[in-house]
């Protein structure tokens, strides 16, 4: 199952903070066959970039943006520089590309690079976000997660998340950044640089928006109900920024979650480093994936089926300082209320028309 | 594109995604994606209720905000919906404002 449009070019976005090994990573996994069609835009903080003469790999592919921070004034320039790129690949300027890898600044927050490509209404027809990949510094990473918003918005943001320089750092120090990455961010994949591949790239972004999904959603909401027995003092980042999981016993509406999703993250976006999240909607047999980082949602995944005979609704966020329980109750009252608002549903006449 | 006046209308909002394989989207043959639109505005509406502003679809390309002393506003895509509404009203819509969820929870 794949949600790209036919003939999008999947896009992976590397994500991390300064000097924690993305250049590293991109320049091994561009050597494997897997990876040998890949274009790469790099972009740059700084007057003078340098990443790109780290890159053995240059060729016509390989397209470096320099003006500065991917979160304010690149927008326009990524837009520009895969609508380029498009464009010579289909006059066959350069060598043919089955794929866009786009590293990003160390002190980028990966958000507006994502929403300009979703949005923009040329660049949506042709290229697909695949998955966010984060590095973390085994070293510094504890640090740069506590001190740094940006770190902490790169990891909320990423589908696997890439553990470097484990060699210079002792293993309790890596269980500590292990554990404190998956209070940050349960849904995403953890893997050890050494052990990362170029299928930690390829993975269609439909199998990553899914898979292992349920333990990660059953993991948050244990740690939910952990909270509030305990405190956790050692959290990475503060315990304002916490992973939690709304769980729902009975069918969701669709119209109304979608309706109370946007007004929240509106409100709330800044705020909500990640929703993930597998729904019982009401009409249809087979769950519903919906995913979004901060106020960008991607398109909703239509799963092949139920993981087992549970078929509890499950949102899993990550916020900063948001209180779990008001959101719980905010999404049970839209919810209730549809049944008012929505009641002709219930009476059974337009069910049986119910798209699939 | 709306063939008699040209407008374009591209919203590919999550909450009615364009339709592709994998997609969950009701926005798939003309009578599902009208029957959702309704339902959708009904349900904005309901929730728009208490600061007395209403929305509705206009030609299935745009959305038109009303308020009550006449002003209007058309906007694209769904994306706007509470930006706009929000400026309309002069006031946030608030999800976790719990006098606002009082006042939704009345409706119900």
């Amino acid at each position: 199952m794949s949600e790209q449009p036919i003939g999008a070019t999947p896009i992976n976005l590397l994500t991390g903070f300064l000097g924690s090994g993305k250049t590293t990573l991109l320049q091994r996994l561009l050597t494997d066959p897997a990876m040998a069609s890949a274009a790469v835009l790099i972009n740059e903080f700084g007057e003078v970039g340098l990443d790109h003469h780290l890159l053995d790999r240059i060729d016509d592919n390989v397209v470096l943006m320099k003006s500065g921070c991917i979160c304010c004034t690149v927008r326009g320039e990524i837009a520009d520089a895969l609508l380029g790129l498009h464009s010579q690949r289909a006059r066959g300027d350069i060598p043919w590309f089955d794929r866009v890898v786009i590293e990003t600044t160390g002190l980028a927050d990966p958000v507006p690079a994502l929403s300009t490509i979703q949005s923009h209404p040329v660049l949506r027809s042709h290229f697909s976000i695949a998955n966010v990949v984060t590095t973390v510094d085994a070293v510094n990473g504890a640090k740069q997660l506590s001190d740094r918003l940006e770190a902490i918005r790169q990891v909320g943001a990423a589908d696997v998340v890439v553990i470097t320089k484990t060699d210079l750092a002792d293993e309790t120090r890596t269980s500590d950044l292990r554990a404190a990455l998956t209070r940050l961010n349960p849904t995403a994949r953890q893997v050890v640089a050494a052990d990362a591949a170029s299928m930690d790239f390829i993975a269609s972004s439909a199998a990553l928006r899914t898979e292992g999904w349920d333990a990660a959603a059953r993991h948050a909401a244990h740690d939910h109900d952990h909270h509030h027995r305990h405190h956790h003092a050692d959290d990475a980042a503060d315990a304002k920024i916490r992973s939690f999981a709304i769980t729902v016993d009975g069918p969701v509406d669709w119209t109304a979650f979608g309706v109370w999703l946007t007004m929240l993250l509106n409100r709330h976006g800044d705020r909500i480093f990640r929703v993930k999240g597998i729904l019982n909607v009401a009409g249809e047999d087979r769950p519903v994936a919906i995913h979004g980082v901060q106020r960008l949602v991607h398109a909703p995944v239509h799963m092949s089926g139920w993981p087992d005979a549970d078929r509890l609704s499950r949102i899993v966020f990550i916020v900063d300082d948001l209180d779990p329980a008001r959101i719980e109750a905010s999404f049970h009252v839209f919810n209730r209320l549809s049944e008012k608002v929505l009641s002709h549903r219930a009476s059974g006449c337009l069910e049986s028309a119910a798209p699939r | 594109m709306c063939s008699l006046c040209g407008i374009l209308g591209c919203d590919d909002h999550w909450t009615s995604a364009i339709a592709r394989p994998g997609v969950y989207t009701r926005n798939i043959d003309r009578l599902s994606r009208r029957r959702e639109a309704a339902d959708r505005m009904k349900f904005a509406n309901a929730v728009l209720s208490p600061r007395r502003i209403s929305v509705s679809e206009w030609q299935g390309t745009s959305y038109v905000l009303s308020s009550p002393t006449g002003r209007t506003q058309i906007f694209d895509s769904l994306a706007h919906l509470w930006p706009e509404a929000e400026a309309m009203a002069g006031r946030e819509f608030d999800p976790l404002d719990p006098i606002y969820l009082e006042q939704l929870k009345a409706l119900s």
